[in-house]
């Protein structure tokens, strides 16, 4: 071993000569900012979005996201289009939820008309709601690993992520986007074989949750480079429109399933998990991602209770309610639900016609990316890579 | 506190500046959070915002979002819907200026989640937010002409010398 290093020393070159400190002149040394560029199409990006990075070394100064590499303008198309149109659509902005898009959309328009839906409806869209949010955090909590450098626990939650998509590709036919869910009803009725698959599900999954816990989440080296980081305070967070796991995160106490309860999730019972700075400082990537695996345990709690209240006998037509002609009176609604990402916001106005007037989307992951300069100032170049996966965004959603 | 109970300490506090109340008919929902008051002088938006989240009774925390929309008749409109997330109430707003001189205040250092929204606003609809830290286009390209989400909006032809599909 010695005579390999003393080898090494001889072929090293010789060391530069050491200026002491206090001959320096430091008018003569020049430092400056520099930018980097980030994307479009980068794998630490999660999708098409550029970063510009201004960087003093290694410390981030300043972050300015630029936005659009995907922007299909569906708030134009969909004025174009008649209101049960507009559900493919909303399919393609949030592709790792839409079940929770759809759903959003088809209580908006709901609500305008004063639709009732059938009480076996509900529970089939609140089941296929929550088991899309397992999914949406499994596909986040698998990629936020692979940010960290951790890569099998992203094959784990890919696995089980297959078990959800082979359970809607057996109702409807779909397993990315689905158009499943319609104004008044749904597409198909439930598959006989799905709720057996579920109750293997939920055991499979608690299996999983417990061994990504192990595998990743009190890794130390997973710990070490998420505790402490990306820290956003609880009222900039308010302030800024956060919403989702980056609320809760900083421990805000805040879910649309239960302050604002749509559907039947005020006949559930669930914790809202908060961060809580565990292992860190309230509201850092540590505690945005303990938030997703919390809600991802709650969401497994619904699905049990689900599967004990549904109504197996009853043999409602699922499209009983779904009207004829859909043409709300003139009119708007602000209406919205708990997706996997925050709250999505349908802003809709109607002129008493058939396809809607104006259609905007409160996209949670677009407002949950503005707040990343915010969040990601005065860390390290490697730490704004896992801001950005602790933030969780979908492009087809900021885009739109 | 019910929105219409907002409404009439706006009113109170600010008399004219806010127009009328446009309640939605359908159910309790729509009700509560689709109804929406007028402000008719739009240069005091910022002042009813600011008076909205520091008063101690309303304390209105949050903006949960701004849209804007083209009526139809030469005139757009910007909507906020505000929420308290401490007090559980909510409110909208609405301000509504002429196509040719779409000037609005910018909120943002009211709320900062108006600045993508106000710079969304400003991309697809053409509304200027005057004051706003950073009003550019945010998901076109800063050389794009028009504002697509305007009813009268014509895509065009050729962009950079590559045909536009459709």
């Amino acid at each position: 071993m010695t005579e390999v290093l003393e080898r090494k020393m001889q072929t090293m070159p010789v060391p530069v000569k050491v200026v002491p400190a206090e001959q320096i002149d430091p008018k003569r040394i020049r430092t400056e900012e520099m930018v980097l560029n980030i994307g479009p199409q980068h794998p630490s990006t999660h999708g098409v979005l550029r970063l510009e990075a201004v960087l003093d070394g290694e410390l981030v100064i300043d972050v300015v996201p630029f936005l659009g590499y995907l922007h299909r303008c569906f708030e134009k198309h969909s004025e174009a289009m008649t209101y049960p149109q507009v559900i493919p659509y909303v399919d393609r902005m949030d592709y790792l939820a839409p079940m929770q898009g759809e759903h959003g959309y088809a209580l908006a328009v709901e609500r305008m008309m004063g639709i009732e839906v059938p009480e076996k409806v509900e529970f089939i869209r609140v089941l296929f709601g929550e088991l899309q949010r397992i999914a949406s955090h499994l596909v986040a909590v698998g990629t936020f690993g692979l940010d960290t450098g951790a890569f099998t626990p992203f094959l784990y939650c890919f696995r089980d992520r297959e078990d959800i998509l082979e359970m809607f590709e057996k109702t409807c036919g779909a397993r990315l986007l689905y158009n499943y869910i319609w104004v008044g009803g749904l597409s198909h009725d439930l598959h006989p074989d799905v709720i057996s698959m579920c109750r293997t599900f939920v055991k499979k999954s608690r299996a999983t949750h417990k061994e990504i816990n192990e595998l990743l989440t009190f890794n130390k080296i997973f710990v070490e480079r998420t505790a402490n980081i990306g820290i956003l305070k609880p009222d900039v967070a308010i302030n800024g429109g956060a919403s989702g796991p980056m609320l809760r995160g900083s421990g805000v106490k805040w879910d649309l399933r239960r302050d604002d309860p749509y559907s039947i999730y005020d006949r559930f019972e669930f914790d809202i998990p908060v961060g809580t700075g565990m292992l860190g400082t309230v509201g850092d990537c540590f505690d945005r991602h303990w938030v997703r695996m919390c809600e991802w345990e709650q969401s497994l709690n619904i699905i049990e209770q689900i599967l004990e209240k549904y109504p197996q006998s009853d043999k409602t037509d699922v499209q009983k309610a779904v009207p004829k002609r859909i043409k709300p009176g003139a009119g708007e609604i602000y209406s919205r639900v708990e997706t996997a990402r925050g709250e999505l916001g349908y802003y809709l106005v109607s002129k008493d016609g058939i396809n809607p007037w104006r259609c905007k989307v409160r996209s949670p992951a677009f407002v949950n990316l503005s707040l990343l300069p915010i969040i990601s100032r005065g860390y390290l170049m490697a730490d704004l890579i896992i801001i950005l996966g602790s933030v969780d965004i979908v492009l087809g959603e900021v885009d739109r | 506190m019910t929105n219409t109970e907002i409404y009439d300490k706006l009113k109170a506090a600010f008399g004219e500046k806010i127009g009328e109340w446009h309640e939605q008919s359908g159910g309790e929902y729509m009700k509560r959070m689709s109804s929406y008051a007028d402000i008719t002088d739009t240069s005091y938006i910022r002042d009813v915002c600011l008076y909205l989240r520091d008063e101690a009774e309303l304390e209105f925390d949050s903006l949960l979002l701004l849209s804007s929309v083209d009526n139809g008749d030469k005139t757009l409109s910007v909507t906020y819907h505000l929420e308290s997330k401490s007090k559980k109430h909510f409110i909208a707003l609405k301000v509504t200026v002429p196509i040719d001189n779409a000037i609005v205040p910018s909120i943002t250092d009211v709320w900062s989640h108006a600045n993508w929204q106000e710079r969304e606003a400003w991309d697809m609809m053409g509304i200027k937010f005057l004051n706003h830290p950073d009003m550019r286009r945010i998901l076109l390209d800063e050389d794009w002409v028009g504002h697509p989400l305007r009813k009268d909006y014509k895509h065009p032809e050729f962009y950079r010398g590559m045909k536009v599909p459709y």
